[in-house]
């Protein structure tokens, strides 16, 4: 034998030697769903009580309530959880029965490649009595998960501080915006925080500045066709770089974190150093956490984010999103009781009790004790349409393009064209 | 070929009493085999399905559109990697990582070697100093890059000393201007990875016999003489491997980064790492079509290297050309 025939043989051997060791680890036949035991995988975002303790229980009443079902059910960090762990579960084939699904461009994904089961008959009265909020789970008229918590963005302020400049209501309009900027400066008070160094936070001002310069048509027809040919996306920026011309913002916000310590923006605001804060419906549980005690401050407050002058938008038009499960196409029809469950008045009205968000049951809307997310389900409740977060609804590929486009304007490095030419490259690549 | 194969020192404990030599050849070769099967086999499996196959799949999903999720089949051939380079943003990576590489090699360098060179005197506190010095490298890369964060954020520490002090005009929002953050981060860096640079200079220092600088002193060099024509030439081997270590770690740069700026104000701090985490998500062939260049230009800036600094110091291996 010679060298390089023994090579080729080893070779042979090595790679033989992996494929069976491979062989052995892929998964053997899953038998969950056949028989009397059942086990149900639930996955979801809630690493804190109130609401991780709420779906310890509801996991609990359901397996009291089916005997021989057991639910095992797991808290994970937000973003660990939709960007690592489910897309790895659900590439590997072994995806958990329940889990969070992200509205919008993710939900089409994930249903696209037929990793989610259609709820559309299985749930239909749940879903005609959770309503609206259920639109931005759907793909293609099908109903792929389900919401259970709803809310729109808007301006979260510190009553204090406004009391101290002399402003006595909220801005309605844009230019009351910039008069109560005004005001607040004249004291010593920055008016506004922006987490621009996460990057999104500043996307969400485009995105409001969007919905005020593009009709609802457009807003429903560009998105799923990924079309910006319209000169109201333009506009949007234009608006944005007229907006930041009156430097409304805190000191370095190219840099500042959203949620992370005392000088991240919501940090800012929790200690009183900075006014406002635009940011979505969770923001109080976050301002709560950064404050020395840990409670939400008394002098905490919303307000929905005033209207532009021009424009083809519908002032009534609100940007909003929120957070829902969907059941795996492989799970035991099982865990569709379960979603049902969930999903429920009766669990959604104690979720709304815990305060930890507004649920998208309306049967719910009762139950809702924390004043700021009453005001929050109050601007919902008044809203002709919720537009989706537009990175949420175009999907995981727009949202650093779109976003960092966005901070290169508060950055003073991009043009409103700019942004548009990231959202045209983008959908070209897709 | 056969003959160096045959039966060496590695199978003379086998008891091989019979006469034919061709025989006996082929058994030797065959147990040979056997032993280098038994011995490489499970790190060369293990070598195979955790490095070669990534890298090679990494290749393979670079030439798709694919979002992780379904089936691999939108073949788009070097598209992913004609939008990698025609990206502004992505060629700012490029170029913060090569000049984090230079501003290394060029600031660090002499640094390391001037204190490491001070160190090695006889001063009182030495030790003291060393350990000190080798502090920042013993940290953690997210505790260290939290707390600069913390320290250079425009309520931190650093601004609040600069105004005790009375030179509240320097005071700058340090990270979130883009005309200076490149050069914070590098001096968070060197600050960083200084430590190791002056532990490696030291090692390589006692090596340096001390003979001859007393055979130089005697015959009338100056300290200076002494550093220059004694000491730094026979430094060189170990400040060629650190040279090769600092512009791999250049090359590589993600989690101080990722922790201080993720990349910004507006790209000003991008490195190719940090911008395969944000671009890749939701865009694997993207993604790996990133990874496969920031592979291919590690690859390329250490071959080229070890080829032409380091052929005496790595003599046998993959590249050394000439012998």
């Amino acid at each position: 034998m010679n060298k390089r025939a023994a090579t080729r043989w080893a070779a042979i051997a090595a790679v033989s030697v992996t494929v069976g060791a491979l062989a052995a680890c892929a998964p053997s036949d899953d038998t969950a769903g056949e028989g009397d035991n059942v086990t149900i995988r639930w996955w979801h975002n809630a690493t804190s009580d109130p609401l991780q303790g709420l779906w310890a229980d509801v996991a609990a009443e359901f397996e009291a309530a089916n005997p021989g079902v057991t639910v095992e059910v797991t808290g994970y960090q937000n973003e660990d959880l939709q960007r690592t762990l489910i897309p790895n579960a659900l590439q590997s084939g072994d995806a958990p029965d329940v889990f969070q699904v992200w509205p919008g461009g993710e939900v089409r994904a994930q249903a696209e490649a037929g990793y989610l089961r259609d709820l559309t008959d299985d749930a239909a009265d749940l879903i005609a009595e959770i309503g609206g909020a259920t639109a931005p789970w759907q793909v293609d008229g099908r109903q792929y998960a389900l919401p259970f918590s709803f809310g729109i963005t808007g301006i979260w302020y510190n009553t204090e501080l406004f009391a101290q400049a002399g402003i006595d209501s909220a801005p309605e309009t844009l230019d009351d915006l910039i008069d109560a900027n005004e005001a607040l400066k004249a004291e010593g008070i920055t008016p506004l925080a922006v987490g621009a160094g996460d990057l999104w936070p500043a996307g969400h001002w485009w995105y409001q500045f969007a919905l005020n310069a593009c009709s609802v048509e457009t807003l429903q027809s560009a998105i799923p066709a990924r079309d910006f040919d319209d000169p109201c996306w333009v506009e949007a920026g234009e608006n944005l770089e007229a907006f930041l011309e009156t430097e409304p913002f805190n000191d370095g916000f190219l840099a500042t974190p959203a949620q992370t310590g005392a000088d991240s923006s919501a940090g800012l605001v929790a200690n009183g150093n900075v006014a406002m804060e635009f940011m979505g419906p969770w923001n109080s549980g976050v301002i709560g956490s950064l404050t020395a005690d840990a409670e939400v401050p008394e002098f905490l407050s919303w307000f929905p984010f005033p209207t532009v002058a021009g424009g083809e938008g519908d002032p009534t038009v609100t940007m909003g999103g929120g957070d829902g499960f969907g059941v795996s196409a492989d799970a035991p029809d099982i865990a569709v009781e379960l979603l049902k469950y969930i999903h429920s008045a009766e669990v959604q009205q104690r979720f709304a009790e815990t305060g930890a968000g507004i649920a998208a049951h309306p049967a719910a809307a009762d139950s809702l004790e924390d004043p700021n997310l009453q005001q929050i389900a109050d601007g919902l409740a008044g809203s002709s349409f919720v537009q989706l977060w537009l990175d949420s609804a175009l999907g995981p590929e727009f949202g650093n393009p779109l976003n960092q486009a966005i901070v290169n304007i508060f950055g003073g490095v991009g043009t409103p064209e700019d942004v548009v030419t990231a959202l045209k490259d983008t959908a070209a690549a897709l | 070929m056969t003959h160096h194969l045959t039966a060496g020192p590695a199978v003379s404990a086998g008891p091989a009493p019979t006469p034919a030599a061709p025989a006996r050849r082929r058994a030797g070769t065959g147990r040979k085999w056997l032993e280098i099967a038994l011995f490489a086999g499970p790190a060369l499996i293990v070598f195979v399905t955790f490095v070669i196959a990534p890298v090679v799949l990494a290749g393979v999903y670079s030439l798709y559109n694919w979002n992780g999720l379904g089936p691999l089949e939108r073949f788009i051939g070097l598209d992913n990697y004609v939008r990698a380079l025609t990206d502004p943003l992505f060629l700012t990576a490029i170029g913060n990582n090569f000049t984090i590489l230079i501003a290394s090699v060029l600031i660090q360098g002499p640094l390391a070697i001037s204190i490491a060179l001070l160190l090695n005197r006889k001063l009182p506190g030495r030790s003291v100093i060393r350990a000190l010095i080798f502090v920042p490298y013993v940290l953690a890369e997210v505790i260290a890059g939290l707390s600069w964060k913390l320290l250079l954020s425009p309520r931190g520490g650093v601004n609040a000393l600069l105004e005790a002090m009375g030179l509240g005009e320097f005071t700058q929002p340090w990270l979130a201007n883009p005309d200076i953050a490149l050069w914070v981060m590098f001096s968070i860096l060197t600050w960083k990875y200084l430590g190791f640079a002056i532990l490696l200079m030291l090692a390589g220092l006692q090596g340096v016999p001390e003979e001859l600088h007393e055979a130089a002193a005697i015959d009338g060099a100056n300290w200076w003489q002494i550093q220059t024509r004694i000491t730094l030439p026979l430094l060189a081997p170990t400040i060629r491997i650190w040279i090769f270590l600092s512009m791999i770690g250049s090359l590589q740069l993600f989690d101080m980064v990722w922790v201080t700026t993720k990349g910004g104000p507006v790209g000003a701090t991008n490195t190719m790492a940090v911008y395969l985490i944000q671009y890749g998500q939701g865009q694997y062939g993207y993604g790996s079509a990133i990874a496969v260049i920031l592979f291919v230009i590690s690859l390329a800036v250490a071959l080229v290297y070890q080829r032409f600094a380091m052929r005496r110091d790595l003599a046998g291996a993959v590249t050394s050309g000439v012998r």
